[in-house]
């Protein structure tokens, strides 16, 4: 993940407190959306960014996860994702995050 | 008037010490984590030039496998025994940079790179003999100083280390005391695009089958900045690689986009050479130190060589007409302006979809398109995925939604009218232009008729503007015809009543 991005998202998470911010990724395949979620959650894998060593635990979804889908008006989904949708390989990312998410979330209930 | 494509050059030079002394992602690791066990295996995952020449998206590159060719080797590619062992192609040549940093100090007309001097007498005849060098670039090579004028530059005076095989061999100096954008540190970065950039427009001047007196204009189109404290981007990259080059009677300018810079360029090049500005302009990049070994950190990890040691350089011959080679058709242009969004669906609408559509066209119109052509092989393992795989899939499902392609026809549309990705990642070389070499070849040869070029660019590295930016444009088929743009009797009729009626309007107003 962006060093800069990195940045923002941990402060995001000082400002409201962790157990109040949702990360929504939008990555084009699920190795790059589990590394970011692993950035989010576990910390920086990559021993480079503001994250390093830092396990924030936040709650991390992909745009594109059923869960996500559904809080989204069809129209405005369709219009915004469903061109992507029918481009990505849905399974490999869902897999990818539900088991980051498992293993690393601190505010899932 | 059109502005036809003369011909193309594509050279890489493979800088393994590089890699380790001035890619980002390791002189970054080496402020932060001295120490660590990356910078440890590093130097035992680069790869020789021999290993480096013998893979097939280098060959590629330089044009001895076609991207069709290179689609049917399974990946990993750099699994593969490639039987392809010349360091010269068609398009350009894969330099080794003992012959490189001898070239690096012929490029510096400020005395900045140093070479000791047994480093210069065991490389200077192979530099010599290299096939797109001549004597006035050998003149410029300097017999060099001793090994310990060498470790005094870098050890006490700034200066930036220059490697072969983790030896020191040389050293560029700073140009300025305090002035950062002169610093030791940026002239390596710029002295390399600038001698990188020769190896490149050299072999397309050679391709082009043009004396280099014919050029007349020169820009460049890569990612460095030249410049000191009061101008950091002052330029001008084009004019300094035209000297070396000896192309005397060129003048030239940069031009900078970021990935979308060389699809910009080619635009307003074809432009300067069709309103019969210039007759024969030189689009031109260089290759960039602080990418090397980018994805390093992944490439380690699983146990893979580290494939990004190499520069890139590309150059494109444009000229005035000469009724055979292909052509770029400045009526089909493709562009994310300011309004549009960064969403996928709205840049690729904006690239291909408005140009086609303003010209009666559909998507199945193009025979190939030419967008993101990176390297998979190195993306993949750092899970980076296959940005010209996704790109022309999302082509596709755009297609689809416009209702001009059915979604089973997203399966298959990459492999029909797209292609795989062998250019390395040198942030403004991937970006569609690695392809115009055999989109010329391939429409001069009948196989297809045109091709559109795509570059797109992230703006919001410069911290500048968030928008998504860039162009796309059409190179096709030469008819022999000119310009085919007579007026018409219906047109002459049409300009005839228009100013009748505002000669009318304006007596009446009288």
């Amino acid at each position: 993940m962006d060093l800069e991005n990195q940045r923002r998202v941990k402060e995001f998470a000082e400002q409201y407190g962790p157990e109040n911010v949702v990360v929504l990724l939008g990555a084009a395949e699920g190795e790059a959306s589990g590394l970011a979620a692993e950035t989010v959650t576990a910390g920086d894998p990559t021993y480079a960014g503001p994250l390093t060593g830092v396990s924030l635990g936040l709650t991390v979804f992909h745009v594109c996860e059923p869960e996500v889908k559904a809080e989204f008006d069809e129209a405005v989904y369709d219009e915004q994702v469903g061109m992507m949708e029918m481009v990505l390989d849905i399974d490999d990312i869902c897999n990818e995050m539900q088991s980051i998410r498992s293993e690393y979330c601190k505010y899932l209930g | 008037m059109k502005a036809v494509i003369k011909g193309a050059g594509y050279s890489l030079v493979h800088t393994p010490d590089m890699v380790i002394h001035n890619g980002t992602t390791q002189t970054t690791e080496r402020i932060v984590n001295p120490e660590s066990e990356y910078l440890k295996e590093l130097p035992k995952h680069i790869r020789t030039f021999e290993q480096a020449v013998a893979y097939y998206p280098n060959q590629a590159y330089i044009g001895n496998i076609s991207p069709d060719e290179l689609a049917a080797i399974p990946m990993p590619w750099n699994e593969q025994e490639c039987p392809l062992t010349n360091r010269y192609g068609k398009f350009g040549q894969i330099m080794p940079q003992e012959e490189f940093l001898l070239l690096m100090q012929a490029c510096d007309v400020f005395d900045l790179v140093e070479l000791d001097a047994e480093f210069v007498a065991a490389h200077k005849d192979a530099l010599a003999a290299n096939e797109i060098i001549d004597e006035s670039i050998m003149a410029r090579v300097k017999d060099g100083v001793p090994a310990d004028k060498v470790k005094e530059l870098v050890e006490n005076e700034h200066a930036e280390g220059l490697y072969h095989n983790g030896k020191l061999v040389g050293a560029v100096k700073r140009a300025h005391d305090i002035d950062t954008n002169l610093s030791a540190h940026v002239m390596h970065e710029n002295i390399v695009s600038k001698a990188s950039n020769v190896v490149g427009i050299l072999g397309a001047i050679k391709n082009a089958g043009i004396a280099k007196e014919d050029v007349e204009y020169v820009i460049d189109c890569s990612e460095e900045a030249c410049g000191d404290m009061n101008q950091r981007g002052g330029g001008n990259f084009a004019k300094s690689v035209a000297e070396i080059a000896g192309l005397v009677n060129a003048s030239g300018a940069d031009i900078r986009g970021f990935c979308a810079a060389p699809a910009h360029t080619m635009i307003e090049a074809a432009s300067l050479v069709a309103a019969g500005a210039y007759k024969t302009v030189v689009v031109t990049a260089g290759g960039c130190t602080a990418k090397l070994g980018m994805n390093g950190k992944d490439h380690v990890k699983k146990d893979l060589p580290i494939l990004e040691d190499m520069l890139g350089a590309f150059a494109v011959v444009l000229s005035e007409d000469d009724g055979v080679n292909p052509y770029v058709n400045l009526d089909i242009l493709g562009r994310h302006t300011v309004g549009t969004s960064s969403g996928p669906q709205d840049v690729t609408t904006a690239l291909v979809f408005k140009p086609l559509e303003k010209n009666g066209m559909k998507v199945t119109d193009i025979d190939k398109y030419a967008g993101e052509l990176h390297n998979s092989d190195i993306l993949k393992p750092a899970g980076g995925g296959d940005p010209a795989l996704q790109f022309f899939k999302v082509v596709a499902a755009t297609a689809v939604k416009r209702g001009e392609l059915e979604k089973a026809d997203i399966a298959t549309f990459p492999a029909k009218y797209g292609m795989v990705g062998w250019a390395p990642t040198q942030g403004h070389i991937p970006s569609g232009v690695p392809c115009i070499g055999f989109a010329r070849e391939d429409i001069l040869a009948g196989k297809i008729k045109n091709t559109m070029v795509i570059g797109k660019g992230s703006l919001f590295l410069g911290r500048m503007t968030n928008l998504f930016d860039g162009v796309s444009f059409v190179i096709q088929a030469n008819d022999g015809q000119g310009d085919n743009k007579g007026v018409s009797e219906e047109e002459v009729k049409g300009l005839i009543a228009k100013a009748l009626k505002e000669f009318a309007a304006g007596l009446l107003a009288e």
